[in-house]
């Protein structure tokens, strides 16, 4: 099938973050997946990106998020060209500028960007003429995650207002969290945030959010839970027992009956969850993986007005 | 360029007179509308005949602005040098301003200190130097204070960081008992700043850039007010951000502890919300947004405040327990400001635009004029020592301006080498229509 042109306009140029998007535009974002998974897998719209070059800048480390990316761009047809960064200028110091400016005179149209830096892509945005799409910036935010979780949540748990999504762990680092909330909160979901007092408080008064110090209130009524992944390549230290927060099945009882488990990944086994959890049957993990493309070639799609 | 013309200190002294303006003399306590004569530079008693007549009606003329705290980056570093900095001194109606010792090599001997007063001799405005408090402003060792001081440094600060060993910070102020000038200090204690680049709150979290902690500067201010209590010098706390800083100078002021303070126009009018993209004033609702998030322009050392602690510093100036309104002109060139946000050097230039800001308070009700041009003008003369009286028989030092016409901030008409500032593309009130700075137009509008 041929995925119908959508009614609504779509009046972003950039997927800089999740905060801005109405309501209305996520659940666009999620539909259009669904119909993109389907096209997919019928080898469908594959030229419907034809016109486009979408460059891949991962200023960071990528497995997921970079390669979801590209076969997104490549099964709707655009030409994908990697910036493979420590062998390119980046390491002669070019500035970030500077290089996404010579990506833009080499035909580049819509530049995927991680970077360690929060608001890198405000900034290539405002100093170039592609189009910016976001891919995680330093602790700031990562939408298609929270994209592709809020597609995973709705399609295990049916319609979110009014269920309470928990986020554990080290939130104060995470940009998966801050963009989590983010649409969460957009779509009605009440959300949580449990961790020690270090890594939750300064959550304290974002609308929409409660905040546990400890993970028994924390994960009490859950309907769904999400653990992050702790940032320790960032040099972040554990606080307290890393024991005291880790989920295992046990803890898991204190949550909604059957209540699933997410995880951006990659996990740190052992650290944030246990393995017979990430991999036993509440575990949603999988399909967060599987559901970053057809969000992704949702996000290609819209930003160049093709759907 | 901006447009008007530049004069010079050593231009021959000038005789005019200002006909109807509104003269607000803060010092004097006056405010009426009157004219104002200079024969040969010096302001006469009365009405003059003679000399061009400049018609006044409609603007306020007011005592020259002195500004305790601008970066004029010379020598060696980029961004601005004396005379470009002091046209736009003149540009924005300042008469005196202090250049801080933060260069390369830092100002901390005599010689430094005598080369930038020669460089500011023919310059658009008085040059004074703060000379820095230790040698090469490492915080360890104490310059040579006397030795800059004889060469006429009128003030000492390691700016760009606070005098770092307490230890050595006491010695210098017992040598500036003694000596008889302020410590001009940037209070920020560096450890527990950290490496944050945004003032902790709720638009840091939303922003997940590193937080600055007010207690950063609240550590130092409370140790500089502790050893100005014992050894009876002179502290002046510069650039002040946080609400508990200011109230801890009204309380040492109280005790009769020898301390001054100032803020700057951005800290006062902007805020962290600013980062996030908004661009609305203090007393304002916020309008954050997020394509205009994260510019570097914002970037500013101490960051930009909390609403609740410019709304603080605001009533610390109504109040008095702020003396003066200072600008930690900061320029840099725009290629060290495009980059990321924590990466963009901290700084903002401000010579051009702070008596606009201040106006956008009095405009929205937050101050009153003549408060504000006292601190502008009169109370950081003082500390100083300058005066500032629109007296007869002194040398003519005043700013004329229309506190109700309207300008657009252009880069390309900044007298400043840089135009590093958000306020760019927005449109302020006040323009500065004549300057004049010991007798000399320094600065006068194109007529329209």
């Amino acid at each position: 099938m041929t995925v119908a042109a959508a009614p609504r306009t779509w009046d972003h140029r950039h997927l800089l973050d999740v905060e801005g998007l109405s309501r209305g535009e996520l659940e666009r974002v999620c539909d259009l997946a669904v119909e993109m998974r389907e096209a997919r897998a019928a080898r469908d719209n594959r030229s419907m990106l034809e016109a486009e070059t979408v460059g891949l800048a991962f200023y960071e480390p990528s497995t997921r998020t970079r390669v979801s990316f590209e076969l997104a761009a490549k099964a709707l047809g655009a030409t994908t060209v990697d910036l493979v960064v420590a062998a390119s200028s980046v390491e002669k110091g070019e500035s970030l500028v500077d290089t996404a400016r010579t990506l833009e005179r080499t035909g580049v149209t819509t530049l995927v960007l991680r970077h360690q830096s929060a608001g890198a892509p405000q900034v290539v945005a405002r100093a170039t003429g592609m189009r910016i799409v976001n891919a995680g910036d330093g602790a700031h935010a990562h939408p298609t995650q929270a994209l592709a979780d809020l597609l995973t949540l709705r399609e295990a748990l049916g319609p979110l207002d009014g269920r309470l999504i928990t986020i554990v762990g080290d939130v104060v680092h995470s940009r998966v969290a801050r963009s989590n909330i983010h649409a969460l909160t957009s779509v009605g979901a009440r959300v949580r945030v449990a961790g020690p007092r270090g890594w939750v408080a300064d959550f304290e008064g974002w609308p929409g959010v409660e905040i546990s110090t400890t993970l028994t209130d924390g994960l009490r009524g859950a309907d769904a839970v999400m653990a992050l992944r702790v940032q320790l390549e960032r040099g972040v230290q554990l606080i307290g027992e890393a024991a005291d927060w880790r989920l295992d099945s046990e803890r898991m009882e204190m949550a909604a009956p059957a209540a699933p488990i997410l995880h951006p990944g990659p996990t740190n086994e052992g650290v944030e969850i246990t393995s017979e959890l990430a991999n036993g049957p509440r575990s949603l993990i999988g399909r967060q993986v599987e559901n970053g493309v057809p969000v992704r070639m949702a996000v290609l799609a819209l930003l160049a007005g093709a759907a | 360029m901006s447009g008007g013309a530049f004069g010079r200190l050593t231009d021959p002294p000038a005789s005019i007179v200002v006909v109807g303006a509104r003269v607000v003399d803060p010092a004097g306590q006056t405010d009426e509308v009157r004219d104002v004569a200079v024969v040969d530079g010096i302001l006469a008693d009365g009405p003059a005949a003679d000399g061009e007549q400049v018609d006044g009606r409609g603007l306020v003329l007011a005592p020259g602005l002195c500004d305790l705290h601008a970066h004029l980056r010379e020598p060696g570093t980029p961004g601005e040098t004396v005379a470009s900095g002091t046209r736009a001194a003149a540009h924005g109606g300042f008469t005196t301003i202090c250049a801080m010792p933060n260069t390369d090599p830092p100002l901390d001997s005599a010689d430094a200190v005598t080369g930038v007063l020669e460089a500011g001799a023919g310059a658009s405005c008085r040059v004074r130097v703060i000379g820095a408090a230790t040698r090469d402003r490492a915080g360890h060792e104490m310059a040579d204070l006397e030795a800059m001081a004889a060469a006429g440094a009128v003030g000492f600060s390691d700016d760009g960081a606070s005098v770092l060993d307490p230890a050595v910070a006491r010695s210098v102020l017992e040598s500036l008992a003694r000596i008889g000038l302020p410590l001009m200090e940037h209070a920020e204690d560096a450890e527990l700043a950290g490496a944050g680049v945004m003032r902790r709150g709720a638009y840091a979290t939303r922003l997940a850039l590193a937080p600055w902690p007010p207690e950063a500067e609240l550590a130092v201010v409370q140790r500089d007010l502790s050893l100005a209590e014992a050894t009876g010098a002179r502290v002046h706390l510069t650039h002040l951000s946080t609400a508990a800083a200011v109230d801890a100078v009204r309380d040492a002021k109280a005790r009769g502890v020898k301390v001054t303070c100032d803020v700057t126009p951005h800290h006062l009018a902007l805020t962290d919300a600013w980062v996030a993209g908004s661009r609305r004033f203090a007393w304002e609702e916020a309008d954050p947004h997020q394509e205009r998030a994260y510019d570097g322009s914002c970037r500013v050392n101490p960051p930009l405040a909390s609403r609740e602690d410019a709304l603080a510093l605001l009533a610390g100036i109504a109040d008095g327990t702020v003396d003066a309104i200072a600008t930690d002109h900061a320029p840099h060139p725009m290629e060290r400001k495009t980059g990321p946000f924590e990466d963009a050097a901290p700084g903002l230039i401000g010579l051009e635009t702070a008596l606009s800001l201040g106006l956008a308070a009095v405009e929205a009700g937050r101050l009153d004029l003549a408060v504000l041009l006292g601190a502008l003008s009169a109370r950081p003369a003082a500390i100083i020592g300058e005066s500032r009286r629109l007296e007869a028989g002194t040398p003519a030092d005043f700013v004329l301006f229309d506190s109700a016409a309207r300008w657009r901030v252009d880069a390309s008409a900044l007298a400043s080498a840089s135009a590093n500032t958000p306020l760019v593309g927005m449109e302020l009130p006040g323009v500065v229509r004549m300057t004049v700075a010991g007798g000399r137009v320094t600065f006068r509008a194109a007529t329209r």
